[in-house]
């Protein structure tokens, strides 16, 4: 490359190649545990235990899949794959839903309106950044006992849709919003409620897909929370339902069934960011700061 | 400020009150109980409890088992966050220099994100634990001694190995919105002046990256200190011995299982006061980036 025989051009060549290759590289290590565990979910018990796993997907898929549908995750996680799945859904849109909801609420209030102790409203809220559920978990579980709120779907989405950062983000949004709209919106007799449906809601969509990406990860993800406010299994996240199945020091652990699990552990949550790809990459990018 | 905002008076509490609610009952009663119980000590069956003042605190500084969780919590945010900055920036820099095909590596790249911390513990301990793990193998047959489950060395590497990749997909989105931004000016007029490409980086590009970069160092550490609860208590539980038991697992461990409250409550006091330190860093430095827009 440095011999000054070749030309610039077929230097940046070459530096390109390079780059593709260290991309290349990046990818696989990213990407290898995935597509291996993938690769896992289509083999047979036998074939898992006797390392090393080939690396193109086997015979079983059909019959793993088949299992672990028709009730034999039923056998070491207690609940069938559906419940576990409607459950991990019901919470991940609980929390995207509820905290879109309650933060644009907030947030409309300290822009758009006047009244006494509104700027200790919003400092009251942006405190809790520093309150993350580890530094409080022992009350924050007495609070949950106290309120009944143990083996409820209550309890595994109410405590975490309170986030002060959605509520910055859209108080910073909508302080964008130019005074003249909402001038003319009032010259012709909008009020509030429609202000928000015809003027502000269009305006916030983006804002609100990409939140929705990133609470509706931050929802099915979530593990010390749904760890200690359920206890029963029909209440299990899929995520916690996984950890309870696994057994390295037991011979017993059927691999095949538990790698189809992680796979759609795993899979919804990819779909959506994949999908959402350009309101997510956004979103993370621009508000997160 | 506001020129025109609605009149109603009674509307915004109305607004304001899901978020406040929920808000005062699951954070602000928490933390404040999480206070008082750090200076109370309860007697061995719950009844009743005598003010002990900072007793709790000194009882819990003067454990070396919370000064191994201290040190260990150290060794491992520091691995983490280091490590995914560095593996994230070097893949974001090779990223820009290339032309096509960039949104499909970034499709591949972004992947982990989506993955929860404990699966991707999970992951990790399936792909290297010793009896049948595909990568375990090549390094038992290579003469390593290789087993997480016994060693506490390799269960911190593999624990770190898991947080790290699960973080990389973040950064590496950070790095290159942030090298995007870079104006292509400044590096061809380095490029004419004959600076090597690995010159222009560490004084053009390195620096005109700083704010990107404290900003993940923040996000990561917090990451590191609270996010990896799942893989530490999915792959190790805190072992072999208490190897990989970081500060939030220990008061996990001690309010859960062992059930010493006030210890427990002493540690979240100690968590709240570093996680308001983090915070108050990184908004002092945000502050500074305003200026220099």
């Amino acid at each position: 490359m440095h011999d000054g025989t070749t030309s610039p051009l077929a230097a940046r060549g070459a530096a390109r190649t390079l780059a593709h290759l260290w991309m290349i590289l990046g990818v696989i290590i990213v990407a290898f545990p995935i597509y291996y565990v993938f690769i896992a979910s289509t083999h047979s018990v036998q074939t898992i235990l006797r390392p090393p796993l080939p690396l193109l997907p086997g015979p079983e898929a059909a019959r793993n899949y088949g299992d672990a549908f028709s009730g034999g995750i039923g056998r070491i996680g207690g609940v069938s794959l559906w419940r576990l799945l409607g459950n991990t859904t019901l919470i991940a849109l609980g929390i995207a839903v509820g905290k879109i909801a309650i933060s644009m609420a907030s947030a409309y209030a300290i822009v758009f309106f006047r009244f006494p102790f509104r700027m200790a409203c919003f400092w009251l809220i942006f405190i809790t950044l520093m309150l993350p559920v580890e530094v409080r978990i022992q009350p924050t579980y007495k609070v949950m006992v106290d309120l009944g709120l143990i083996d409820t779907y209550a309890g595994l989405i109410l405590p975490l849709i309170a986030s002060a950062t959605a509520t910055l983000l859209f108080r910073q949004f909508f302080m964008t919003i130019p005074d003249e709209l909402l001038e003319a919106a009032r010259v012709d007799g909008a009020g509030p409620w429609r202000f928000f449906k015809d003027i502000l809601w269009p305006l916030s969509l983006t804002n609100v897909a990409a939140i929705f990406v990133i609470q509706f990860i931050y929802g099915w993800t979530q593990y010390l929370w749904p760890l200690l406010v359920t206890n029963s299994n029909e209440m299990n996240t899929i995520v916690i339902a996984l950890k309870k199945m696994i057994s390295f020091a037991d011979a017993d652990t059927p691999w095949n069934l538990v790698m189809v699990t992680s796979v759609l552990a795993i899979l919804p949550p990819i779909l959506v960011v994949v999908l959402m790809q350009r309101w997510f990459v956004k979103g993370l990018v621009e508000t997160e700061k | 400020m506001r020129r025109t905002v609605f009149p109603h008076k009674l509307l915004p509490w109305l607004l304001l009150a899901p978020q406040l609610a929920i808000t005062l009952i699951f954070f602000y009663w928490p933390a404040a109980q999480a206070f008082r119980q750090s200076v109370l000590k309860e007697d061995p069956f719950g009844l009743s409890s005598t003010f002990v003042g900072l007793a709790n605190f000194r009882k819990v500084l003067g454990d070396p088992a919370y000064l191994n969780a201290l040190q260990v919590t150290v060794v491992f945010s520091l691995l983490v966050a280091f490590g995914a900055l560095a593996v994230a920036l070097f893949l974001a820099v090779q990223a820009e220099k290339i032309v096509r095909h960039k949104g499909f590596y970034r499709t591949l790249m972004i992947w982990p994100y989506a993955v929860a911390p404990a699966i991707a513990g999970m992951l990790w301990l399936f792909m290297f634990n010793p009896s049948f793990g595909t990568l375990a193998w090549p390094l038992r047959q290579l003469g390593f001694d290789w087993n997480p489950l016994l060693d506490g060395d390799d269960a911190m590497a593999l624990v770190v190995a898991a947080a790290t990749w699960k973080q990389i997909s973040y950064n590496f989105l950070f790095f290159v919105a942030g090298l995007q931004a870079i104006p292509r000016s400044l590096l061809e007029a380095a490029a004419i002046d004959g600076a090597s490409r690995r010159h222009a980086f560490w004084t053009i590009v390195f620096p005109l990256l700083a704010p990107t970069t404290f900003f993940l160092l923040v996000v990561n550490t917090v990451y590191a200190l609270f996010d990896t609860f799942g893989i530490i208590h999915a792959v190790t539980g805190g072992g072999p011995g208490r190897a990989t038991e970081t500060l939030v697992y220990k008061v996990y461990n001690d309010g859960f299982v062992n059930l010493i409250i006030g210890d427990s409550a002493a540690q979240s006091v100690i968590l709240m006061v570093i996680v308001i330190a983090l915070t108050a860093f990184q908004f002092r430095f945000i502050e500074r980036r305003v200026h220099y827009a």
